[in-house]
Formats: C-alpha cells, structure tokens, sequence
C-alpha cells in the first residue's frame, strides 16, 4: 500500500471550518422529547409504555424485538404524554413516545442500568450493549452487538476504527476524537476483547491533526493500535474504501467485510460503547453537529435523543434569512428534512444548513458522455450507462451491471456537468428491482 | 423560530461548480487564439469564413431544437470547429451551409445536444467535401493585407466561382502530389496553405493544453493519437525513405485541429479512459493509413468520423473493472 487512501473520489468544498474547533457542549433539555421506535436498521423496537406513565432518564419505552433490534430509552424524565404516528427525519412517519419533560426533575437517572465491563464473558458483553440500545452512530445505524459477534465461520484479524468523517460540514466524530480520546481507545478495548482481535487500525483524514495527536497522546501502552492518517477524499469513510486503505484488500463485491477478516466501527459508537460502560447509562444522548451557513450559530452538541429539530435549530439561534434546506447528516449522503417536528434519532451525525446559493439548481442538462463520474466512481462502475438504463427503466439490466455495488455516495451527481441526479436515479432503481424480486418470489 | 421556506431535494446536496454550458463556453474562449492566430495569416477572410459557419449553424439551432440550446454552446463549438477547418477562400454560403448542414444532420436529428454519434463539425466538413470538391481544396496563401479577400468569398450559391485565386498547395498536398517536403519550423508556426484554424499547431497545442489542464479536456486521445501518428510514420520513414517522417506529419494538416479539438469532443468519443486510449490509437492509425497509402492527402477527418462509429462498441469492450470484483472472478 503505497498510500492510504483510493482510487477515484471527489473534494467537495469541507466547510468544516466552521464547527472543527468548537468545544462539545450540552444543550438544555426541551420542552418535549419525541422517541420513534424505528431508530436502527433491522426491526423497530416494540413498545413498552402506555400514556400517562412516568418514566425516569434511562428506562426503556421501547423494546429489542428480536436479535436485529434494540431497545430504545427515554433520554429525560417525564411523563408519557402521547404515543402516535410522528413525522420521521426520513420524510415518513413512525409510530413515536412523547415524553413531557419534568421541568421539576434532576434528570438523575436510576444507578447502573449497564453492567461494569470487567469481569463479563463475551456473550455477556455482547447482551449488554444490545440492552444498552448502542448502535452504529455514523449515520447508518447498525445494531453494535450484532457486529460484536461476527459469523463464527470467518477469523476476524483487524479491527478498523471509522475516523475519516469525509462528509463535508460535520465534526461530531473529529470533535469527539480530540476531547474524548479517552473513551474512543476504551471503546476499542471492548471491542478488541469481545471480537478476539489483537490489531486495530484507527483511520484519520489528514485534515483533522488534532485529531490524530490527541489519540496517539492517549493510547494505551498495552494495546496494538495503530492511528493512520488518510488522504482527504470524499469517500474515504465508506466502509470498503476504508479496508481498502488500511489493508491494500478490495471487500468482493456484494460481501460483508467480515470475508477478509475486518470488521469497521466509527469513532462515534467506540466512543458511545465507552461511555455506556462508564457511566452505566444506556445510549440515549449522542454528539450532533448544528452547522452550515444557513444556521445563526453553528456547534458542536450533546443532544438528548428525541429532540425535535426545530428546538435543536432554535438554541443555534434559528436559521438565517437565506436558508434553503435543512439536512439530517452530512451533505453529500444525509436527507432533506420535509419537517422540522421530526426529531433528532440515534443515527443523527449531523443537521446541515444550505443556503440558496448552495443548494442544487433544478436545471438539467443532456449527458454529453464527458466520463466525469466514471473517474469519481469508488467502486468504479459506469454511473452515466447505469443512468441511461435507469431513465428507460431497464433495471434488470442494471442489476447484472452491479447497481449492487453501488452504495450512494452521491460523487457522480456531484461532478455531473449536467446536473443529472444519478444517485437519485440509482435509488429509485433499486427500490424498483426490490420490488421486482419480491414480486418475482411471491 | 419561524419556519422558514425550505426545498427538499435529493443527496447529494452539493454540486461541483462545473455545468455543461461552462465546459462548452470554455472550450470556445480557449479556441480564441487560434481564431486570432488565423487572422493572422489569411486576414479577414478567416473570420468571415468562421463567421459564416457559426451564422449557419446558431440559425440551424435557433430553428430546429428546443429553445433554449443555444445558451449551452454547443452549436456555437460545433460552428466555430467548422469555420477552423475550411479554406480561406471558400464562398461564405457553403460555410454557412456547412454549418446548417453539420447541426440539423450532425445533431438535432438524433435528438439534440449529447445524442449524436458523429462530430457534428466533420459531419459538415465531409458534407462540404463531397458537394463541393473543387471548393474545400482549394488553398490561397497566406500573408498578404490584412484586408485583401482571398478566393471567391462573396459567390453567389451555385454561380460558377471565378478562379483568380493565388494559390498554394497545402504542405499534405506538395507532398502527396509533387513529393516536396515543408520546413517543421513553417509548420509549427503555420506560415503554410491550408484551412482557416489547422495551420499554427502550435497555438492550437498550448490553447489544448490549457484545457487539459483545467480539466475541461481529456488528455487520454489527443495524446494518443499524435503518439501514434509519430511512431507509426517514422516506422514507414524508416522502412522506405520515401515515406514522410513523424514529426512532418504530427505538424502538418489538420491533424492538431483534429486531434486536440475533435477527437475529444465528450458526445462522440469513447466515456472510458481505456476507451480513449483504444479510440486514439486507431484514429492515428487510420490518420497515417489514408494519408500515406490513400489516395486523399489528409484523411484526420474520415478517421475521427470512422472511429465514431465505433464509439459504442469500443465503450462496451472497455467497462471499468467493479470495485471487488477481480478477487470474485479468480475464486470461480
């Protein structure tokens, strides 16, 4: 590996100037905390309160139905004071618990709702940080205990620890890096111990130094952690690209990177598994970058779960005069929000922003073939055929082209001179090949 | 706080500041030297000629597409490239019909900007060629009054043209038909007969350059196909000295106009890197094939137009390998 990065990719304008260097600060509890029940991948979690009941920081209303489930928190104290359908920052709505915050309350929560980590086996590891609702905080979601026991079939030799944050505008993971460096090597303890792992490799963009010398002051003497600078590139934190630059091995194509022996965490839920041990409370507050420059104050931020964006955008003193879009996650992959009800959920990384002027202009040209997004392609697919296909709806077609590759990065739509919005028209396809196979199966 | 009008678009949110109309504007004010360095040479004629072709082709795009394409420069490329490649001395209405030509049949006939499988600008070339025989090839020389009109620009359509024109062979022709070799020097510096915008390689070597690198041209067929061209007409040089060499032969002709400006046009080439490459090789080849052993003294533009034709196939061969998927292929 000659350098610690990949091929093709993009560089979008990083705007992370703007939050990089504020501290994590707490923000006040709101008036009202929504909790949606569909906050992970896998099965939502099943309800386990009834209106009018008070729950304390830190029990559950919600709870794992099943193994790819778990369960979800009330991240204040108050009473239950409705359970409905509730706008979902995906544009849908879930079935949600509103809890009126007890303004009178210490917010105190019940002593050790997690067991202390020393002394527990594996399997007693993995059971708590399900019970504690850990989930992958890079924005997908992903139940942490299910990548804590990888199939037996595969040796798990690496642990890669996410740290590249190459999404333009967020600093979450590059804030929690240099003041909780701390927590990040605890987090990769645990993870260490329970995968059975001896090696760990922590993956930085070069653009957060801080970053990386805070973690190297910090590492444990005891443990092989290598902390290793990556080019800065968009997208150099999807998860292929990632193993690809830290072990020099492409992940085969529709395989999970368990076959060559990895598995990929982010900083995020390291540092969340840590704190769910220290602290013995369950997952139910996470750092949330407020940022872009449609918002008065930008920050970096401990919000409760279930704060709804409007109150979240409120104490960042509102949005400026100019602003024309507001986005959960990052820029490049995060979604529009159609309602500023909709709360802030575990997977929330960010909440962008974008001006008039920065927004995408609604003009479409013709594609003139000019092979931009071929060089921007990470998986190095074809994206302006596989968009030819797509307008003419031959989806079949673009299954055997790898449309399953494709994990919408969104770098084709960035560079299209014409403005055709590929990664669009790669979702929807695939939405309509689901449909097609279920169809085919039923 | 007050909510505020927000838009709900698809991610990505960003956009590169890149949109098709500013890589055809850009490649147009790039072709600006070359205009003015054909000015130079052949004096006002050059720009009427040019003239005529963009009036022809803008006046073709203003008629028969959508409105609103003439804002995205293509047709204004597409006239400009023409008005490049012809004689001096043509009579303005077969420029202008070039132009016509090279837009209605080169492009809005297959449905418009991006669609089109041949260069719209050769298209109108080899359509000017075919009728017009005498016309295309005949060359005034250049220097003289800025002022002076070279041949028979003010020709009234199908009038019989008045032939008292100053002329000299282009160095292709001088060395196709009479075997006499011009001076490298006269050919980079383009103090040679030939058409409007192909004489001064040099010129149209640094505006591509610059393209290139701003990033609004793809380097992979110009360099390719003057590669080949040099190699394989020195290989013939060397086997039979009767041969001309590589360096005449990469400077003369519209080779460079071709090579730089044609054979990069993003609609009618090849969409892979690889592509471009396989695209250059065989246009140099086929370059040197018709102009040594064909009985044309140039032939860059029937080879960039043959190998459009095979743009598709070569883009189908040439798919980029999918990320993870070498690894799959040897399992198997």
């Amino acid at each position: 590996m000659a350098f610690f990065g990949f091929a093709h990719g993009v560089h979008p304008p990083e705007e992370k100037g703007l939050t990089s260097g504020l501290p994590i600060r707490r923000m006040p509890y709101p008036a009202e905390i929504v909790l949606p029940l569909r906050q992970h991948a896998g099965k939502p979690a099943k309800l386990c309160v009834k209106v009018g009941d008070y729950v304390e920081r830190g029990d559950p209303v919600g709870l794992a139905d099943g193994y790819m489930s778990v369960p979800i928190h009330a991240s204040a104290a108050g009473r239950v004071s409705a359970i409905d359908l509730w706008p979902h920052p995906d544009g849908s709505y879930a079935q949600a618990v509103h809890i009126k915050v007890d303004t009178y309350s210490m917010q105190a929560a019940r002593p050790r709702l997690v067991p202390r980590w020393e002394g527990l086996s594996v399997d007693q590891v993995v059971k708590a940080v399900q019970d504690a609702g850990v989930v992958g905080l890079g924005g997908a979601a992903f139940p942490t205990h299910v990548k804590l026991a990888p199939p037996k079939d595969y040796k798990v030799h690496t642990l890669i620890i996410n740290g590249a944050e190459c999404e333009p505008y967020l600093t979450s993971d590059h804030r929690t890096m240099v003041e909780y460096p701390e927590r990040v090597h605890f987090g990769c303890r645990v993870m260490m111990h329970t995968l059975g792992v001896t090696k760990a490799v922590i993956g930085v963009e070069k653009n957060k130094p801080d970053a990386i010398a805070a973690l190297e002051r910090t590492k444990p003497k005891d443990l092989d952690i290598t902390i290793l600078p990556l080019t800065v590139k968009y997208p150099q934190g999807a998860e292929k690209m990632l193993i690809h630059a830290v072990t020099g091995v492409e992940v085969p194509s529709g395989k999970l990177p368990v076959t060559v022996g990895v598995v990929v965490q982010n900083v995020g839920s390291l540092a969340a598994i840590a704190e769910v041990f220290d602290t013995g409370l369950p997952l139910i507050e996470r750092i949330v970058t407020v940022t872009g420059h449609g918002l008065t104050r930008p920050a970096n931020l401990i919000v409760p779960v279930g704060t709804k964006l409007k109150d979240l955008l409120a104490y960042c003193d509102g949005v400026t005069k100019d602003a024309s879009e507001v986005i959960n996650g990052g820029p490049m992959m995060g979604m529009a929000v159609a309602n500023l009800e909709a709360p802030v959920l575990k997977g929330t990384t960010g909440i962008v922003v974008l001006t008039k002027d920065e927004v995408r202009n609604e003009k479409v040209y013709p594609c003139i073939h000019c092979g931009r997004c071929l060089d921007a392609c990470p998986v190095f697919l074809n994206p302006s055929w596989l968009g030819d296909l797509a307008r003419v709806k031959r989806y079949q077609e673009m299954a055997d082209n790898h449309l399953a590759d494709c994990m919408l990065c969104g770098s084709c739509s960035y560079v299209c001179p014409s403005n055709i919005p590929l990664s669009q028209l790669f979702q929807a396809s695939k939405v309509a090949l689901r449909r097609i196979q279920t169809a085919g199966a039923a | 706080m007050t909510a505020p009008n927000l838009i709900v678009t698809a991610s990505p949110h960003l956009k590169d500041r890149d949109t098709t109309p500013r890589i055809m504007w850009t490649v147009t004010a790039s072709l600006v030297p070359v205009v003015l360095s054909s000015a130079f040479f052949f004096g006002i004629s050059a720009i009427l000629v040019i003239l005529a072709a963009m009036l022809g082709a803008l006046l073709t795009e203003r008629a028969l597409s959508k409105p609103g394409t003439l804002q995205d420069g293509s047709a204004m490329i597409t006239g400009l490239l023409l008005g490049l490649s012809l004689p001096p001395g043509i009579p303005l209405w077969m420029a202008a019909l070039g132009g016509a030509f090279g837009i209605g049949f080169g492009k809005v006939i297959w449905g418009g900007l991006g669609q089109n499988a041949f260069n719209p600008a050769l298209i109108g070339r080899a359509f000017l060629q075919t009728a017009f025989p005498v016309a295309i090839t005949t060359w005034p020389t250049p220097g003289g009054s800025f002022f002076a009109l070279k041949g028979d620009l003010f020709a009234f359509p199908f009038m019989h043209p008045v032939s008292d024109v100053v002329t000299s062979a282009t160095p292709l022709g001088l060395f196709k038909f009479e075997q006499k070799l011009t001076s490298v020097v006269d050919l980079v510096l383009g103090t040679t007969g030939g058409s409007v915008g192909e004489t001064s390689a040099l010129v149209i070597l640094i505006c591509g350059a610059f393209l290139a690198w701003k990033g609004y041209l793809n380097w992979r067929s110009p360099v390719s196909i003057l590669v080949t061209v040099f190699v394989a007409s020195q290989v013939l040089h060397f086997l039979n000295g009767k041969y001309p060499d590589g360096l005449f032969m990469v400077f003369s002709g519209g080779l460079m106009l071709g090579a730089v400006y044609m054979a990069t046009d993003m609609v009618t080439v090849p969409t892979t890197n690889k592509g471009r490459w396989v695209f250059g090789v065989c246009t140099g080849l086929i370059v040197v094939v018709i102009r040594v052993f064909g009985g044309l003294p140039e032939g860059v533009m029937y080879a960039i137009l043959i190998m459009n034709a095979f743009t598709p196939l070569i883009n189908r061969v040439t798919q980029p390998t999918v990320f993870g998927t070498v690894k799959l292929k040897e399992a198997k």
